[in-house]
């Protein structure tokens, strides 16, 4: 009896931990939330200054005053811009040119990706490889060479393309076309080639597998190339700087900058205002369809 | 409602012959199956009737048409799939009418097929479903709609069922038959496994390396099989092989198995084998045909004494495994004879139904 309770009693200290998994995972927590705390805190940072100083006036921005905070909150410097012709007319340059830029991408990023995923062809591959190979190449070395083709191709017809917004519609592509051509050939080749075999035998041809099957099951993967074809366009600085200068083509970006410095004097007011208010329709469009850009981004992961 | 043929149909794969100047004749309303193990070209086959594969060469004919350049979607055909292949974003209802709506069906005529179809698959309660919300069956019961409803020339199934658990599998192959005796479509299917291709089949295609084994019946190919690929193949367990020489024995023959083991070949068989006499050949005998050696023994009975090695009791029957110069041999032996391992037992062949492989060209005498 008693042997008995000594060993009931031994039981607790010859035991295994238990629990180690949860302390594991414990431990995991703190050090992504100590991360992520690093790591958002030096994201937000910037846009909550430029949040403090847009409600200064310029002469609490100039003081020697604590910058984190306002003394004086004043919507002055939104009440102005949102009144100023200017600034509304980069709104609208760039609201036009993100819209067809965006629609220009997607009409020739899907079927070409679907072409290249789906329709083997002789070539088809190295094309594949070449759409990427071009996404490569960043804009500050296309710009040069892209400049020199307009100037003479101004010679050869007398047509003007520098200075004009619509050129912006064959600019921006040129960045936005191979990345969304790739992914979205990625978020094809993740659709079982059954699919499209069961389509075919159903009696659909090329186009009705595109826009039956095709676009429908890869609409996630269709929607975060949208976002991303926007905000190449809405937020792409260096094409308009270097071929847009009057007033009146000008885009969101370029504008703020070219419009409120003046010489030497920088309207940190009114800048950080304007590029606050820019910032604003991809955020709401994030926010909107985030859920579907997440699943975008991990489609195919899982089997369905 | 069709007749497919295929003349000398070649498929290459760059450098790679999968399927080598087959021939096959597929009568109108048969069910036909193509069997074999993976990488025969029995699927290559399936897809370039489909015309989802092209062809490197010969023919391939619907009701004498030949159909060669004709592209998937005009060629009427319908095909069920492995993995189903169904269109995720759409309802079973949806799925099963996608076909007829591409082809501008009148309304009330979609939907009077597809209950129809429904009904015949006991699937009405789903159409409303997506397909992520059904299990492995009712998916595949889906594609089945989907093929049904298009009422197309031929169906054509690619190992339908191999998804499924095993439960469900015989459930399926059950079902698919049943459909099959109610539509009487043409059908073409293809599967690894020869369970499937003998209880589906109005006749089966065997098919090896590219090549057409035999065509036949499944009792046919179960009891006459043209090569040793097709009697090794057909038939579980599989067939024993085992090294012998056939002998002069008199006016007979003897097939001797080893130096104490040798049969008196059969005398309606003696003219046959004659040309082969003194030869090294492959005597082949099903589990079956090697009994317990019965009191009332019947002729063309050889009996032998076996040493029993294993013994694994399956209930109705038990297999008993022993050894004939070396090579494993299985037999079927009734439960109550008593089997027990490490024991001698008497075992009878039945002659009637061996066979004698010519080891060079694998073809049964």
């Amino acid at each position: 009896m008693s042997t008995a309770t000594v060993a009931a009693g031994s039981v607790p200290a010859t035991r295994p931990k238990y629990g180690s998994m949860s302390r594991d995972r414990r431990w995991a927590l703190r050090w992504s939330y100590f991360f992520l705390v690093i790591f958002a805190v030096f994201f937000l940072t910037p846009p909550v200054y430029m949040l403090i100083t847009s409600l200064k006036t310029s002469a609490e921005i100039s003081a020697a005053t604590n910058p984190w905070w306002v003394y004086h909150p004043t919507l002055g410097n939104y009440v102005e811009l949102l009144t100023s012709s200017a600034y509304l007319t980069y709104f609208r340059n760039s609201a036009i040119v993100s819209v067809f830029v965006v629609s220009i991408t997607m009409l020739i990023a899907v079927p070409a990706a679907f072409a290249l995923s789906r329709m083997k062809f002789w070539g088809s591959a190295t094309l594949a490889t070449g759409v990427f190979l071009t996404y490569l190449i960043p804009e500050t070395l296309l710009f040069l060479p892209l400049f020199k083709m307009f100037a003479t191709f101004n010679e050869w017809t007398g047509i003007e393309l520098i200075n004009r917004w619509w050129v912006l519609l064959l600019l921006y592509p040129t960045l936005s076309v191979p990345f969304c051509t790739w992914i979205m050939i990625g978020y094809f080749a993740s659709i079982p080639k059954e699919l499209d075999e069961a389509a075919l035998m159903d009696g659909a041809n090329y186009r009705q597998i595109l826009l039956r099957v095709f676009i429908p099951v890869a609409l996630p993967g269709l929607i975060a190339a949208t976002i991303f074809a926007f905000t190449v366009s809405w937020a792409q600085f260096l094409y308009p700087l270097a071929f847009t200068t009057s007033q009146d083509q000008l885009v969101l970006p370029v504008g703020i900058i070219t419009s409120l410095i003046k010489g030497d004097v920088f309207n940190w007011g009114q800048i950080m205002t304007g590029a606050l208010l820019g910032a604003a329709p991809p955020l709401i469009i994030y926010a909107f369809l985030m859920d579907y850009y997440i699943a975008g981004l991990t489609a195919g992961a899982t089997k369905g | 409602m069709a007749q497919v043929s295929l003349r000398k149909v070649v498929k290459y794969y760059d450098d790679v012959e999968a399927v080598s100047a087959i021939d096959l004749d597929i009568a109108d309303k048969e069910f036909v199956v193509l069997v074999g193990p993976s990488g025969c070209g029995k699927s290559t086959t399936l897809r370039m009737i489909a015309g989802l594969e092209d062809i490197t060469g010969g023919e391939i004919a619907v009701d004498g048409e030949v159909v060669n350049d004709v592209p998937p979607k005009d060629r009427d055909m319908a095909m069920v799939f492995q993995n189903y292949a169904l269109y995720p974003h759409m309802t079973v209802y949806q799925n099963m009418s996608f076909g007829l709506r591409l082809k501008h069906f009148p309304k009330d005529e979609i939907e009077r097929r597809v209950q129809e179809a429904a009904r015949i698959l006991d699937i009405k309660e789903l159409l409303d479903r997506k397909p992520r919300q059904l299990s492995g069956g009712q998916r595949q019961r889906v594609a089945m709609g989907r093929a049904i409803v298009r009422n197309p020339k031929v169906f054509l199934f690619d190992e339908p069922l191999s998804n499924l658990d095993a439960k469900l599998r015989v459930q399926m192959r059950t079902e698919i038959k049943r459909v099959h005796q109610k539509v009487r479509t043409t059908t073409v299917y293809v599967t690894h496994d020869q369970v499937e291709a003998m209880t589906l089949a109005d006749r089966v295609v065997v098919m090896n390396r590219g090549k057409i084994e035999q065509i036949g019946a499944p009792n046919f190919l179960y009891h006459s099989p043209a090569t040793r690929f097709v009697a090794g193949f057909i038939g579980s367990p599989a067939m024993n092989f085992l090294p012998s020489r056939l002998e002069q024995a008199g006016d007979g023959l003897n097939v001797r198995l080893s130096d104490t083991i040798a049969f008196a070949v059969p005398t309606e068989r003696v003219a046959r084998y004659r040309p082969s006499a003194g030869k090294e050949l492959t005597f082949g005998i099903r589990p079956e045909h090697l009994t317990e050696a019965k009191t009332n023994g019947s002729k063309n009975l050889a009996t032998f004494d076996a040493g029993i090695e294993v013994v694994e009791p399956m209930g109705n029957e038990t297999m008993v495994f022993f050894s004939i110069s070396g090579t494993e041999v299985c037999g079927r032996i009734d439960p109550n004879a008593g089997a027990r391992v490490n024991a001698t037992m008497k075992m009878a062949a039945h002659l009637d139904h061996m066979h004698l492989i010519d080891n060079a060209s694998g073809k049964v005498l």
